[in-house]
């Protein structure tokens, strides 16, 4: 006969963690089924020759990767030099998630302040608020956001009415316009996890600053942000990393001339100007990107831990 | 302890009202400089209150708070030279035990390695050396308390508070912590002011002691002279235990009461101030009280009720008027403990009673 687990103190956790693989399994199927192998997929892709009318030829080839890196001339033949196209729209991607990350920073932090320091059900109302615009489809309030911004819309002939402008101030088609699209979508992504952080915080820190002679400035700094930096952090790449990647509100509100990573890679994969090779070549250099953010995310949670 | 000696912390008549709620009602101290002084209360009394008050994480609604003469009200806390001992310790956590006691020193505007020097210094004190570079979460309660206080001690305040420091100790520790708190007060001669519920800790620690209650002071004084004349019930009856007698008081005089007994025997006590003429209390600690015949005693009444203490015996009497006396005798040998249902005259020195106001 089996002997029974025997309980201690120490160990209750333990006693049952051999339920923890049932548990798991199914999100490791899930995870494995839909993100491993296509992710496989992708990097295999990326290797290989592209078919003309989409698609791929099974034959290995260096040539996405060469495309986004380098140019060799129209006809392929002269000495190779930097190819900025790419790398400049992925500059502008990083710039552009970036400061929408601070962005939502600025304006995040003290709504996430505000809301946890309310009390009672006046928390969970404003909570609540925060959490509306997600009943709706990013596609129909990017959509919105256009007819909202454009120029003979809704806030410029409010603006002209009250007299503020005398022309229509030209926000659609901007880097300006994928600014506000990206900072709308992604705010509240900032807003949760700094929440989260400022209702765990210990109120009587900043008393024991203030009486250990710390300016509120100094508390804020030295006391305050080290003790909710990780829902900081947290908040920063929930917004850093959807928004490199984002093509709605590059597509809807930047027009052409403001393309963005995934724009770039959603029109790799469309119709028969596409180049699949060249798409998951371009995927699996954003995917390293966002490799690199979350390991520098990884690290940080580790170090707090003590 | 001399009444001359410098004031170190002058509150008058400090009011503080949250909203409807009256915490503090016309407060009036004086702390003397040196002094080991602790508010003691049940919870709700207001004592926190006034610290933070003190500490300026609260306005005062009225009055005035003069520290060594200097009016404090417009100071903010960081600007107070006083630091404080929390109650949870509110270390902080990101931060080791070096950095948290260095915190107030740095900004204070000293140099990094004169701080760290008065840090080496303080940890000693505290016992704490050790630990200089361990995170607060790896630390035990006890040796968080200790670190608390050496951030606290760190910028030689003028006052240390300190905020039920011991609350969260067990019991043996707290005992132990008790001593060393005295001890570190005697060293570095800086005023602490103590809040604690724990009668035994505000007796045990303290050169005088506030009692409050419903946020006015009730009583102000050494442990020897609140637990030996109270002034009024409240005092009497939350400071150690006491018997309350009901008594009618026929002449009060001079601090001195005379009252009849339940039974008819007349007595003549001290009395506290304010006491009236009339049906009033006297305060009768259980241990003062002696278990005689029938007949030879003060009182007269009946044993109802053993309760066993180990060092102690509480013996439960019913007096013949009907309200109850506890005695308290020492589980002893020697001492002959009267049955239950016994009838037995109780007997004190008149010395013993306190006739209180209500």
């Amino acid at each position: 006969m089996a002997e029974l687990p025997k309980v201690n103190p120490e160990g209750l956790a333990k006693t049952y963690s051999g339920f923890g693989i049932p548990l798991i399994l199914p999100a490791w199927i899930i995870i494995g089924f839909f993100l491993v192998i296509p992710v496989a997929m992708m990097l295999v892709y990326s290797f290989l020759t592209k078919e003309f009318r989409g698609g791929v030829i099974w034959e290995f080839s260096l040539s996405a990767y060469d495309q986004f890196f380098l140019y060799r001339g129209l006809f392929g033949d002269s000495p190779p030099v930097i190819e900025w196209t790419y790398i400049s729209i992925f500059w502008r991607s990083i710039w552009q998630a970036g400061l929408a990350t601070f962005c939502c920073l600025i304006i995040g932090f003290p709504t996430a302040w505000f809301i946890a320091t309310r009390t009672g059900r006046n928390k969970t109302i404003w909570l609540f608020l925060i959490t509306i615009p997600y009943w709706v489809n990013l596609l129909i309030r990017t959509i919105s956001m256009k007819f909202l911004i454009r120029d003979n819309g809704p806030l410029n002939e409010f603006f002209l009415s009250i007299g503020l402008i005398s022309e229509p101030f030209h926000i659609i088609n901007t880097n300006f316009a994928v600014q506000l699209g990206l900072f709308y979508s992604y705010l509240p992504f900032m807003v949760l996890p700094i929440y989260a952080a400022v209702e765990r915080y210990n109120f009587a820190l900043s008393e024991a600053a203030a009486d250990l002679y710390a300016s509120r400035t100094v508390t804020l700094f030295k006391v305050i942000l080290p003790t909710v930096k990780p829902g900081i952090v947290a908040g920063c790449i929930l917004v850093f990393v959807p928004s490199l990647g984002a093509f709605l509100a590059p597509d809807l509100l930047g027009g052409a001339k403001n393309f963005m990573i995934g724009s770039l890679i959603e029109e790799q994969f469309k119709g028969a100007a596409g180049n699949w090779p060249f798409g998951a070549a371009a995927s699996m250099i954003l995917l390293s990107l966002v490799l690199i953010v979350l390991t520098f995310y990884a690290r940080n949670q580790t170090r707090g831990q003590i | 302890m001399s009444t001359d000696k410098k004031i170190s912390i002058d509150i008058q008549n400090v009011t503080k009202r949250f909203g409807a709620f009256t915490a503090l009602n016309g407060v009036s101290l004086d702390i003397r400089d040196n002094e080991f002084f602790t508010l003691l209360g049940p919870s709700g009394c207001g004592k926190t209150t006034l610290l933070r008050l003190i500490a300026g994480f609260e306005e005062v609604t009225d009055g005035a708070i003069h520290l060594y003469g200097q009016n404090i009200a417009d100071l903010l806390p960081n600007e107070r030279p006083i630091n404080t001992v929390f109650q949870q310790y509110a270390l902080f956590p990101h931060m080791n035990v070096t950095d948290n006691v260095m915190f107030g020193l740095l900004r204070l505007g000293q140099d990094t390695s004169k701080a760290k020097a008065r840090v080496l210094e303080v940890l000693e004190l505290v016992r704490l050396s050790d630990f200089a570079d361990r995170m607060p979460g790896q630390l035990s309660g006890g040796q968080q308390q200790r670190v608390a206080l050496a951030r606290a001690l760190a910028p030689s305040p003028k006052v240390l508070l300190l905020d039920e420091p011991l609350s969260a100790l067990d019991l043996k520790l707290r005992q132990a912590v008790r001593l060393e708190l005295q001890q570190i007060q005697v060293q570095t001669g800086i005023t602490f002011i103590f809040v604690t519920h724990d009668q035994e800790e505000a007796l045990t620690m303290s050169d005088r002691i506030a009692v409050l209650e419903g946020g006015r002071v009730q009583q102000v004084g050494s442990a020897r002279e609140i637990y030996e004349a109270p002034e009024n019930k409240f005092v009497a009856d939350f400071i150690g235990e006491t018997n309350l007698i009901d008594v009618t008081v026929s002449n009060v005089e001079k601090g001195k009461g005379s009252c009849v007994l339940p039974g008819g025997a007349q007595i003549i006590c001290s009395a506290a101030e304010g006491a009236l003429v009339g049906s009033g209390h006297l305060s009768l600690r259980p241990e003062r009280i002696k278990i005689t015949a029938s007949g030879k005693g003060m009182l007269e009444g009946k044993a109802v009720r053993h309760i066993y203490l180990g060092t102690d015996l509480h013996i439960e009497v019913s007096l013949t008027s009907g309200s109850h006396v506890t005695v308290r005798m020492q589980n002893s040998t020697q001492i002959k403990i009267p049955n239950v249902g016994q009838s037995v005259g109780l007997d004190f020195e008149a010395s013993s009673a306190r006739l209180l106001v209500d």
